[in-house]
């Protein structure tokens, strides 16, 4: 196939040709950012978080008696919860697990009270039950037992003395040690790592630590208190409803103000990921389908303005795989025209997206992969009216069009 | 002329009725996700105060330490008690009122009804004639009943609903958590796009406000502040309501004119100076400052970058359309090369040519600008259906409406520019010979 007289016949013709391969570039280079986009969202939104997050439901009690005993009514709380049947255990919880508030501090090394730099950790406070509650798994040393948890009123908070860390909290802090039974500072005061869990998000997952967790054993007690409960695996809801009733005619000195799944947080945190996602496919889909159609459109066109040259290609010899490569070849020169553009269009995209927008750098893959998808679908779409041109009869060089 | 190439157009795309469709898919799409992303963040953007928003100022106060690390949304956006006391009581405004969100528990007389914590404002009387709130019933409270605690409140029309149920309730009493209020006013359904005068970005479209009482009441009885409360140093969140290391306070200030702008500017700086030489303030005066409404509400950065992003892309599809479009008016174009000539040749100048041609390129806009119309409205649509506070607020209005129009016309007609120069460029009777 000779390229020469092809080019040749573009460059007769460039505005349409120089329009087309502008479209693809744009095409790549949102295509393909769009795509990185997606899979970063839906990586962030199916990460293992570490627990049983479909079985756990979470409660808020607020307290509306004059008389009302944080004490009592937690342990009452708790008793009741754990007595349901369905239950398989229940804890107190300061902040809920995934929901996008919560508690954090730092951590140093070595006792300072102003640590130029810590190592940022998702702060739990909860109570023994705590891991068989989340389910998640403890790999080396111990849960806390019962005499280690602290009841104290929330405005008289101190740090504890014990904590139960990620494996990734761990590995940030005590970088290639093993972080059991080692100390660590919030300020002047020392923790002492008891446990070490496998995975388990904290309450941010948009933020860089959100596997760095830590437990405290304490319960603040005050006038709103959170309850997490797991219950048997299809069980949650008829459970949320049994406990709903029970905690509410309890007379403990308060009353439910809200009672949720833990996957009700987690997908309104997450909800504006799924939009996105959704918004990016729909437009990604439709940007193809319009880049198609540009094409079809233009090759018809220029198939339609060369039926008489066709013609008598085909009267002085051509095949009719010759006239189907002519125009497969002419679109691929403009196709990579436009890819050529489009990579660089698309690194510049995202290098302009990560200034203000925070994403992470684009992994260099997408840009082959999209030129393979961008050549496989100018293909496609010439190939109609590549056929088309290739039916015209060679007698049509006698006539008049 | 014009009915002339109105007719020639709309008879030229008719006769390519999938080309003609394919255009007006195209235009219809891209204005369709543009508009609709358009619409957020007008909605999110606008001026919630149309006609006040030129006369209300935010002052900010620097109290903190000097080796605070400073930041956007840090504790010096807000007041703390002393300083906000003495703005009110020496600051030269028109109007200024000081406020905090309002979390209590309603203990409801009716038995069928749950207690509840419901959301409101803590504020001082100046509120209601700085923001132009008016008054179904009743009135607001007066600067004695402030400065006597006076257990009064004015409710929302829509609370006392909640409470009452549709009667009038001046005079009757609401039980906040163990305190009884006296009903004095009521209020229609008031809530200004964004809420600016809670002062947060991610309260800002949230629901309004349910009912409004005395600050220093709530002050006094240390209710729930619903915002952030910051402090520094060794301050107790215990005294956080008179600590002056404690910022938990928004004000807003009505000022009329550049003069009174100017002085309250200087009362600031003054204040600032006076507190630093008493030691109390570290920080020098200059970083007192008065920002009016809508500057301030730009700061805050009320668009979340996710529909940012989401409005570049669907600009940047609105462009893969018109490239396409370009592309398919062009090749539409030249293929009516005998027309033209004709048309030339019997005396059609290179402007007639342009114009006839850029007439049907506006004739695709509006069909497809009709199309965008509707597409954006099932957009906006799903928008609605998110989670986000902003959501239910995304509607069109009729100058959005209008703006589609004729954006999608532009745009077309931006579109059909290169395709029509090209068309009137050609030679009369060239191509009539080459036939």
């Amino acid at each position: 196939m000779e390229i020469r007289p092809i080019l040749s016949a573009m460059l007769r013709n460039k505005t349409g040709a120089i329009l087309i391969a502008l479209q693809i570039a744009l095409t790549l280079a949102i295509v393909c950012n769009a795509m990185f986009i997606i899979h970063d969202r839906t990586s962030k939104m199916a990460r293992d978080t570490g627990m049983d997050v479909n079985d756990i439901f979470v409660m808020t009690m607020a307290a509306y008696k004059p008389d009302y005993n944080a004490d009592s009514a937690v342990h009452a709380n708790l008793d009741l919860l754990r007595s349901i049947p369905g239950v398989v255990d229940a804890t107190y919880s300061q902040s809920v697990p995934l929901s996008g508030g919560g508690w954090s501090d730092g951590a140093t090394t070595t006792p300072d009270e102003h640590p130029k730099s810590t190592v940022d950790m998702g702060v739990y406070h909860m109570d023994e039950h705590a891991l068989n509650t989340l389910g998640v798994k403890l790999i080396e040393g111990r849960d806390f037992t019962h005499e280690e948890i602290s009841y104290i009123d929330g405005d008289k908070y101190t740090t504890p003395k014990l904590a139960i860390v990620t494996k990734a909290f761990g590995e940030k802090l005590w970088p290639g040690q093993d972080a059991l039974g080692k100390t660590f500072y919030e300020g002047t005061s020392g923790l002492t790592v008891i446990g070490v869990v496998d995975t388990m998000e904290g309450t941010w997952s948009h933020w860089e630590g959100f596997e760095r967790t830590v437990i405290f054993p304490t319960v603040l007690e005050s006038e709103y208190m959170r309850y997490l409960v797991r219950a048997l695996p299809g069980q949650r809801d008829e459970v949320m409803k049994v406990a709903e009733q029970k905690l509410g005619a309890a007379h403990t000195g308060n009353f439910v103000r809200s009672i949720h799944s833990l996957e009700y947080y987690r997908k309104s945190e997450t909800s504006n990921d799924r939009a996105m996602t959704v918004m990016l496919s729909l437009v990604t889909a439709l940007i193809l389908a319009i880049t198609a159609l540009g094409i079809v459109g233009l090759a018809s066109f220029s198939v339609r303005q060369r039926t008489r040259q066709i013609g008598t290609r085909r009267a002085l010899g051509a095949r009719r795989i010759d006239i189907v490569r002519y125009f497969i070849t002419e679109n691929w020169l403009i196709t990579t025209m436009g890819v050529v553009l489009g990579s660089v269009m698309t690194v510049a995209l995202n290098f302009w997206l990560v200034q203000l927008y925070d994403l992470p750098h684009i992994a260099w893959y997408y840009i082959p992969v999209g030129i393979l998808c961008l050549w496989a679908l100018g293909l496609l779409a010439v190939l109609g009216p590549a056929l088309k041109a290739a039916a015209i009869p060679p007698a049509i060089a006698t006539r008049n069009v | 002329m014009l009915g002339y190439y109105l007719r020639l157009a709309s008879k030229s795309l008719r006769r390519t009725p999938v080309i003609t469709g394919l255009m007006v898919l195209a235009i219809g799409l891209g204005i369709g996700a543009s508009m609709t992303m358009i619409t957020v963040l007008h909605v999110m953007s606008g001026d919630p105060m149309p006609g006040r928003s030129a006369t209300l100022f935010y002052p900010h106060l620097d109290p903190l330490p000097r080796d605070y690390p400073d930041e956007a949304g840090g504790p010096a956006d807000n007041l703390s008690w002393p300083d906000a006391l003495a703005l009110l009581q020496h600051a030269p405004a028109v109007h200024q009122a000081a406020m905090s969100g309002g979390s209590v528990l309603v203990r409801p007389a009716r038995s069928d009804l749950q207690p509840f914590y419901a959301s409101g404002r803590y504020t001082t009387p100046g509120f209601f004639t700085m923001f132009g709130l008016g008054f179904l019933e009743g009135g607001s409270w007066s600067a004695a009943d402030e400065d006597s605690h006076a257990r009064v409140v004015v409710l929302s029309r829509s609370f006392a609903d909640k409470l009452f149920g549709a009667v009038s309730v001046v005079g009757r009493t609401v039980r906040f958590g163990d305190t009884d209020f006296r009903v004095i006013g009521v209020t229609p359904g008031w809530q200004p796009r964004p809420m600016f005068y809670t002062g947060y970005s991610y309260s800002m479209f949230n629901g309004p406000d349910g009912y409004f009482l005395p600050l220093h009441t709530a002050q006094e009885l240390k209710f729930g502040v619903d915002g952030d409360t910051d402090c520094w140093g060794n301050a107790n969140i215990d005294s956080m309501y008179s600590d002056p290391r404690c910022t938990w306070l928004q004000l807003w200030v009505e000022l009329d004119t550049p003069a009174q702008v100017t002085a309250y500017a200087g009362f600031l700086h003054d204040y600032s100076a006076e507190q630093l030489k008493a030691g109390r303030f570290q920080r020098p005066p200059e970083r007192a400052r008065l920002d009016g409404l809508m500057p301030w509400l730009r700061a805050k950065r009320l668009v979340p970058a996710d529909v940012q992003l989401q409005l570049w892309l669907a600009l940047g599809f609105l462009a893969v359309c018109l490239t396409n479009i370009v592309c398919l008016l062009l090749a539409k174009f030249l293929r009516r090369r005998n027309e033209i000539s004709v048309r030339r040749a019997l005396g059609a100048s290179r402007r007639d040519i342009f114009l006839q041609f850029s007439v049907e390129a506006a004739l695709v806009g509006v069909a497809g600008g009709l199309l965008g119309l509707v597409l954006a409205q099932v957009g906006l649509w799903a928008v609605r259906q998110r989670p986000d506070a902003y959501a239910h607020l995304a509607h069109m209005d009729v100058p959005l409406l209008l703006w589609t129009l004729l954006l999608a016309v532009g745009a077309s007609l931006l579109a059909g520019i290169v395709p029509a120069w090209r068309a009137s460029g050609e030679p009369p009777a060239a191509l009539l010979k080459s036939e």
